[in-house]
């Protein structure tokens, strides 16, 4: 178990140190920093003052030392507009992303495992097609539209919630029901089929000759076979969720990662925009990690 | 009015399909006592699970649909109890094992979890629980029933397996035991232990057993009354020894003609110039030794059978001759080439000479190929064979010759049983011309009656086309009738071999004798001589 744990994360730090590097020659290799850092309009000399106040005269190696001894230690220099080290800044609005994404996948797991798993106990029955059919129209709607639908019904025309901000347990309702939808429709027809395979499998009719009943055959026998692939789609839209809901947040202007770095991009606070990468990064890679010890917790097999 | 322990009376089931309504069982009766042991004996399609499965209610419905009859169990009918008292009998009146335990055990919780879960479901509090289920596993003779609790059924081997089904099933001591093809699965040894363990178990308990197996020798080793199915419909029934020695139906008939291993063993071929000639054949998979030095050599159109149980080593022996792995050491001549030392060019010509047929045909033919693709797909490798325009006339040659039609080449895998499947992969295999075929198990999950055939268009090739067979088997009724040596193999390493007629009639090594002693006769007298026999040695 524990040589496995350390395969997996030895696995996850060669791509964070893969994404590091790239961050870097991304930076250097789509021009001249010193042009994507300042303004259009910054004059020759003061572009040339730039280059030597950060380095970049010196031999690319050289460079690629000096920011890998910054990221290492956490130096990521200053918000170009906030007059703050670039880690604070995405660390302040990464904790409101975290908290967001866990609420809402909190909620979503629970309610896709439990639609999907009575719409696969009756397949083909009343509750699976009309499951089927909500849980479809909510994997394709698109969110800026289900996000503005939502801010004029309940905001503007009801005037029940705030359109957005931030302050009091309302302002989170809006953000977290449109984030909720897609990666539940997603994930209630992954529970479905999974869960399908499962029923019909040999150890459930064992359970079944054994007198077990119907919710402990579900829940207990069939669910847990059958949420290594479920996992594996809730990994994915977690991370999707963690990377920044950028247009859910700009919209609700929610302070989170996603609509910092949008407005870092949009201002050229490009220290912010990488610290921003590599934070979601590691937590993205955090969450991998979580997920494949989840796999091993549930089943003994992948242990050995 | 409840003579009888369990009484199916008139039971149709059906299924509704896309093809339409399938009649799986067809107006059957049969009862059973208590302390007694019903064999239900019957092929594939013969509908001999699916009126246990009603006896359990465990047919899905729909599709299913029982469409009438009775199941008394002590004179109440279980089909129209209401569905909580229904749960109640299964598990505590009525229990049931499957062929194929590990399958049936959920791969996920602990053995331990999984018997107690037996008994807590029927009201026993856990404390009760885990003692029962520590005795139980004792009891079925799993070795260490403590630490065993706490292991996964991954840990275990095949007859552990069933043997932990077993204590499960017995857990609250149901009055009717169900098993399902129970040791099918298992080696012979395992097997004939396996069936011990059962008919000691009955023998403490007063249970009745109802059997379902499509084996004559199982239905000698342990059944008092026998019912045959065909088609969904009852054929006949008896005593075991009745049934064997003056069968009614014209299919029962059939059946125990198409029992193997009464058919006259092949003389001893000339030693000429061998085809193949192995030396100290050896593979390691890490730390584990699975092919131990193995020495043969065999005669062009030769049958060596290599026999032997699961870990035996039998089926590495053909993966490395067919180098599907890599092996560790020793040689193999092929007309004069060491096959284990050829680079790729070389290996392209050694896989038109050798080709290999394996047990399931149905994961072993691409399901997406029609049968003209799965045959010819061999000449688009070597296209050298034959010309493209001949491709058409060569396949329907080939499927004639293994007893199909032209006809069949636009049809799909799944639209044939598993017989014709076989067929198919045997018709691809002749594709290359090959002058040696590995069979792995090729007859294995067959029917008895299918096997034959098969068995006998095998023999065929061999004589008319000279084809030399490495026959794999753990079946030594079908290794009889077919091979013209025997390598009986244990643990990687090669105990016995000699020609048939030597390692059936006088095996020298003890290994051999105990794995001819556990396999099973038709025959219900012989089988109860052997029993005698095996009592008086223990």
């Amino acid at each position: 178990m524990l040589s496995f744990i350390r395969k997996r994360a030895v696995a996850s730090l060669i791509s964070l140190v893969g994404l590091i590097v790239m961050v870097f020659f991304l930076s250097r290799l789509t021009g001249d920093p010193a042009a994507l850092f300042l303004p259009v309009e910054a004059s020759a000399e003061l572009k040339q003052q730039f280059r030597e106040l950060h380095g970049l005269n010196d031999p690319l190696l050289v460079q690629f030392a000096n920011y890998v001894g910054d990221v290492v230690t956490g130096d990521f220099g200053e918000s170009l507009r906030k007059a703050r080290p670039a880690l604070d800044v995405v660390l302040e609005a990464f904790v409101w992303t975290l908290w967001l994404a866990t609420i809402t996948m909190t909620l979503v797991t629970g309610a896709a495992i439990l639609v999907g798993s009575l719409a696969a106990f009756r397949a083909g029955g009343f509750f699976d097609r009309f499951s089927s059919v909500v849980s479809l129209i909510g994997a394709s709607v698109p969110d800026f539209w289900l996000a503005i639908v939502a801010i004029v019904v309940f905001s503007v025309n009801l005037a029940w919630l705030p359109t957005s901000g931030t302050g009091s347990i309302w302002h989170w309702i809006l953000p977290i029901c449109v984030l909720f939808v897609r990666p539940f429709g997603i994930i209630v027809q992954i529970v479905r089929g999974s869960m399908i395979g499962a029923l019909s499998s040999a150890y459930v009719k064992t359970a079944r000759a054994k007198g077990v009943k119907s919710g402990p055959i579900i829940f207990i026998h069939a669910l847990r076979n059958a949420m290594l692939p479920i996992i594996t789609v809730i990994g994915d839209q977690a991370a999707s969720l963690l990377n920044g809901a950028v247009i859910v947040e700009t919209i609700f202007g929610f302070p989170g990662v996603g609509k910092l770095m949008i407005d870092s991009i949009l201002q050229r606070d490009f220290n912010v925009v990488l610290a921003a990468i590599l934070v979601t990064a590691l937590a993205i890679f955090l969450m991998n990690l979580l997920i494949d010890l989840a796999y091993a917790l549930l089943d003994p097999r992948i242990r050995h | 009015m409840a003579d009888h322990l369990l009484e199916v009376r008139n039971l149709s089931v059906e299924f509704h399909t896309a093809l339409g309504v399938v009649k799986a069982v067809r107006d059957i009766s049969y009862h059973l006592d208590r302390g007694e042991t019903l064999a239900i004996l019957g092929e594939s399609g013969s509908g001999k699970s699916v009126s246990s499965s009603a006896i359990m209610n465990l047919i899905d419905m729909p599709p299913g649909r029982i469409s009438g009859g009775q199941i008394l169990l002590d004179g109440v009918d279980l089909l129209t109890m209401p569905a909580h008292a229904r749960r109640e009998v299964n598990g505590r009146r009525i229990a049931m094992i499957f062929q194929d335990p590990l399958s049936h055990l959920n791969p996920v919780y602990t053995v331990g979890w999984q018997i107690r879960e037996a008994l807590t479901t029927h009201g026993t509090d856990g404390a009760t629980a885990q003692a029962e289920a520590l005795r139980l596993m004792g009891r079925v003779g799993i070795p260490d029933p403590e630490h065993s609790l706490g292991k996964y059924p991954h840990e275990f081997s095949g007859g552990q397996r069933q043997r932990v089904m077993i204590a499960m099933a017995l857990a609250l001591r149901p009055d009717l035991l169900i098993a399902d093809e129970p040791t099918t699965a298992l080696d012979v040894t395992v097997q004939a232990e396996v069936l011990a363990l059962l008919e000691e178990l009955q023998q403490e308990t007063g249970m009745a057993i109802l059997i379902i197996t499509h084996d004559l020798g199982v239905v000698a080793e342990v059944a008092d009354r026998v019912v045959v199915m065909e088609k969904g419909q009852l054929v006949e029934s008896g005593t075991v020894r009745e049934v064997y020695r003056n069968p009614q139906h014209p299919y029962t008939r059939k059946l125990i003609a198409a029992a193997p291993g009464k058919g006259e063993m092949h003389a001893p071929l000339p030693r000429i110039e061998p085809v193949l000639s192995v030396r100290d054949a050896r593979k390691t998979y890490g730390a584990f030794d699975a092919l131990k030095g193995v020495s043969f050599d065999l005669m062009p159109g030769e049958t060596l059978a290599v026999v032997g149980e699961s870990g035996s080593g039998k089926s590495t022996l053909a993966r490395i001759l067919l180098r599907l792995d890599e092996p560790t050491g020793g040689t193999a001549l092929w007309k004069g080439r060491d096959l284990f030392q050829m680079g790729a060019a070389e290996l392209y010509k050694l896989r038109r000479d050798l080709q290999m047929v394996f047990q399931d045909p149905t994961q072993s033919l691409n399901p997406r190929m029609t049968v003209y693709q799965l045959v010819s797909e061999a000449w688009v490798i070597h296209p050298d064979i034959l010309p493209k325009a001949k491709w058409r006339a060569r396949v329907a040659e080939l499927l004639v010759q293994v007893g199909l039609g032209p006809e069949h080449m636009g049809r799909y895998p799944h639209q044939f049983s598993g017989g014709q499947r076989q067929r198919i992969a045997i018709a691809r295999a002749l594709a290359l011309e090959p002058k040696l075929i590995i069979c792995d198990e090729a007859v294995s999950a067959l029917d008895v009656s299918v096997q034959a055939q098969v068995i006998a268009l095998l023999d065929n090739l061999r004589k008319t086309m000279g084809i030399a067979f490495i026959f794999i088997a753990h079946d030594l009724p079908v290794v009889r009738d077919f091979a013209d040596h025997v390598m009986v193999m244990q643990n990687g390493k090669v105990v016995e071999l000699g020609t048939v007629r030597e390692v059936f009639e006088t095996p020298r090594e003890a290994y051999t004798q105990s794995l001819l002693a556990a396999g099973l006769n038709p025959d219900p007298d012989v089988q109860a001589a052997h029993r005698a026999a095996r009592l008086q040695r223990a």
